[in-house]
């Protein structure tokens, strides 16, 4: 009797209809050269398409962006702190066309998943087999009176790195030297959980030696925010925080943080109890995804349900989203989390274009935050899927935190490794 | 097997929840989800998260297992350890083995360099072989120097365990050349990104 192993119980039961759920594709006389589109071209999109031609150099692999080089949101806090340029956080796309990747600088109007083809405003269309859609977040404009996209050329919300994230340094600068600036943290889901609480800490960095009697107030719609307990503690080791002298203060829901109203003209925020004046205010609005799901019905609410196991869209076959657009609880919309689910599409892309099942996904996230030169922080999880639940889930006694009271040297080094991931993540989507 | 067995033992396993045949990723799809740090299939860029491509896998395999139960210091790998069986870590240790270590140069002093070359064929030459290139004792030419630094510094304070007969050497080397000792070896080590001269082939 020949034996039969595990694996190929799983394949011959998945093959079977018992494993149910993820039978493979119509098309299984695939073309020699099967087509994927990628649309946008930040961390989820640029991964997908170096590992689908790093899977299988036969796919067409074409990466439709609006712009001619990506500049990467992590680490521009580091901007407003004045270590870091702007120009060192912009790439070109010269290393995904040396991997046989087709760049097309176009926008992308919609996609028509009956076709399978997606159309450019320049009024191209691209066929085709599989389309992988990572446009990021887009703001919700209507969520805080006075404030629109005019608004923000002048009270900018700098949460896409680029012409904004220079305004606000220059804001920064320019103020007067006990000035004050107010963050306006975005509710939940948005992208990069801590980087407002980042954000304080990075200006707070330039404040201290330029600026030493600035104040830095965030007012927040939550009442708890992601690394709450490490950033109050680095925030109060660097900058004094909880004492009558702090340079950076932070006022939650319950004490009346949310804000309703700005008048530009002022620069005044009504919150839900009182009104609050600035030298600089930084508006992160609330988010959903990024236009183009919109446009390709791809949205239930304001993000993009996607069948974990592959990330396709529950909504239209053959349509995959990745990164910040996507629902994809328990993961945080973050670069590497678009990096990790971007490996698992291109993954099931490949495995569907050869007629087999999706293999099991697994997932990391890492994140880092700077609160000071030598002061990093971090959170880490590693993931599975409940396929039932059709979540994420992290793997129990796994990932978490840094510890609370690490040593100087240990939050040194996070700040080294910091920059490694920055690196390397960059290098890993795009070199 | 017969036609019948199969579709019994089918039918039997069809009761169990799915769950409970989750297959494990492959060690290919588990091994690219450490690429943000260490780079893609695991050349890390810099300037501090170790290169782990073409590292022996019982090196590998080790770090993980040290990792998993916090025997050696770590700012987030022993976070990320935990979450891995024994045999998926073994599998990602195989799959780094067989990748092409691929370095980048990092500036180095002449002076230092010039010293540590003499420390190193004196006290570490001997486990260390061929300029520390990638064997059975780690991979220190070329490695990223932030993350020797932090290496070393670990050993010292105790914060790691010394493998076999190399607190003596280290002890050896710091009582000859004082602080200099371990600046000048990282140097060293740092300085020797381009004479790689073994492929990994672990096959």
């Amino acid at each position: 009797m020949s034996k039969i192993n595990r694996r190929e119980f799983i394949r011959v039961s998945a093959g079977a209809g018992l494993v149910g759920g993820t039978l493979g594709f119509p098309g299984l006389l695939m073309a020699a050269s099967p087509k994927v589109v990628v649309i946008g071209g930040g961390v989820g999109g640029c991964t997908a398409a170096k590992y689908l031609r790093k899977l299988d150099p036969k796919i067409e692999v074409t990466l439709i962006e609006t712009k001619k080089a990506y500049t990467s949101c992590f680490m521009s806090n580091e901007v407003l702190s004045g270590d870091r340029t702007l120009e060192s956080l912009t790439f070109d796309y010269e290393g995904l066309k040396r991997h046989g990747v087709n760049i097309v600088i176009d926008r992308v109007t919609a996609i028509d998943p009956a076709m399978k083809s997606v159309a450019t405003e320049s009024g191209e269309s691209f066929n085709y087999d599989a389309c992988v859609v990572s446009p990021g977040v887009d703001f919700k404009w209507d969520a805080i009176e006075g404030y629109d996209a005019e608004v923000a050329e002048t009270i900018p919300h700098a949460w896409f790195a680029g012409p904004q994230t220079l305004t606000l340094r220059k804001q920064i600068e320019s103020m007067p030297e006990g000035g004050n600036v107010i963050i306006v943290a975005p509710p939940n889901p948005y992208k990069c959980p801590p980087g407002p609480y980042e954000r304080a800490a990075q200006i707070a960095m330039y404040c201290k030696h330029h600026k030493p009697r600035a104040k830095i107030l965030i007012l927040d719609p939550k009442d708890r925010f992601s690394k709450q307990g490490l950033f109050r503690q680095g925030w109060s080791k660097l900058y004094g925080f909880g004492t009558d002298d702090s340079m950076i203060e932070w006022v939650g829901a319950a004490g009346g943080g949310t804000v309703e109203e700005l008048d530009p003209s002022t620069r005044t925020l009504q919150a839900e109890v009182e009104e609050f004046q600035a030298d600089v205010i930084n508006i992160i609005p609330p988010q959903k995804a990024g236009k183009v799901a919109f446009a390709s019905d791809l949205v239930e609410g304001d993000w993009c349900p996607v069948d974990k196991l592959t990330f396709e869209s529950t909504r239209h076959p053959n349509v995959f989203v990745l990164g910040d657009a996507s629902s994809a609880a328990k993961m945080p919309k973050s670069a590497y989390a678009a990096n990790s689910q971007a490996k698992v599409a291109a993954a099931a892309i490949v495995a569907r274009f050869n007629g087999q099942d999706p293999g099991e996904p697994t997932f990391v996230n890492t994140c880092y935050s700077i609160l000071g030169e030598a002061h990093g922080i971090s959170v880490a999880a590693v993931y599975s899927l409940d396929r039932e639940a059709n979540t994420i889930m992290p793997i129990k006694g796994s990932g978490g935190l840094s510890p609370m009271d690490a040593s100087e040297a240990q939050r040194k080094r996070e700040v080294s490794y910091a920059h490694s991931w920055f690196k390397n993540v960059i290098d890993d989507m795009m070199g | 097997m017969s036609r019948e067995r199969l579709i019994i033992i089918l039918a039997l396993f069809a009761l169990l929840p799915i769950t409970a045949l989750a297959e494990s990723p492959t060690a290919a799809a588990l091994s690219y989800t450490c690429a943000g740090c260490h780079g893609t299939d695991g050349s890390s860029v810099g300037p501090s998260s170790p290169s782990i491509a073409g590292m022996d896998p019982e090196i590998f395999i080790d770090a993980m297992q040290d990792y998993k139960v916090d025997k050696r210091n770590a700012t987030i790998m022993n976070r990320i350890a935990k979450a891995y069986s024994d045999e998926q870590i073994k599998g990602m240790a195989w799959y780094f083995a067989k990748q092409k270590l691929e370095l980048l140069p990092q500036s180095t002093d002449t002076q230092l360099v010039e010293l540590g070359t003499a420390l190193h064929d004196k006290y570490c030459e001997k486990c260390h072989e061929e300029g520390g290139r990638s064997g059975d004792t780690g991979t220190l030419a070329g490695q990223w120097m932030p993350y020797l630094d932090y290496a070393m510094e670990d050993f010292i304070a105790g914060r790691r365990d010394y493998p076999r007969k190399m607190k003596r050497k280290v002890d050896a080397v710091i009582e000859a050349e004082g602080e200099q000792a371990m600046p000048a070896l990282i140097h060293y080590y740092g300085s020797q990104h381009n004479s790689v001269k073994k492929e990994a082939n672990h096959e």
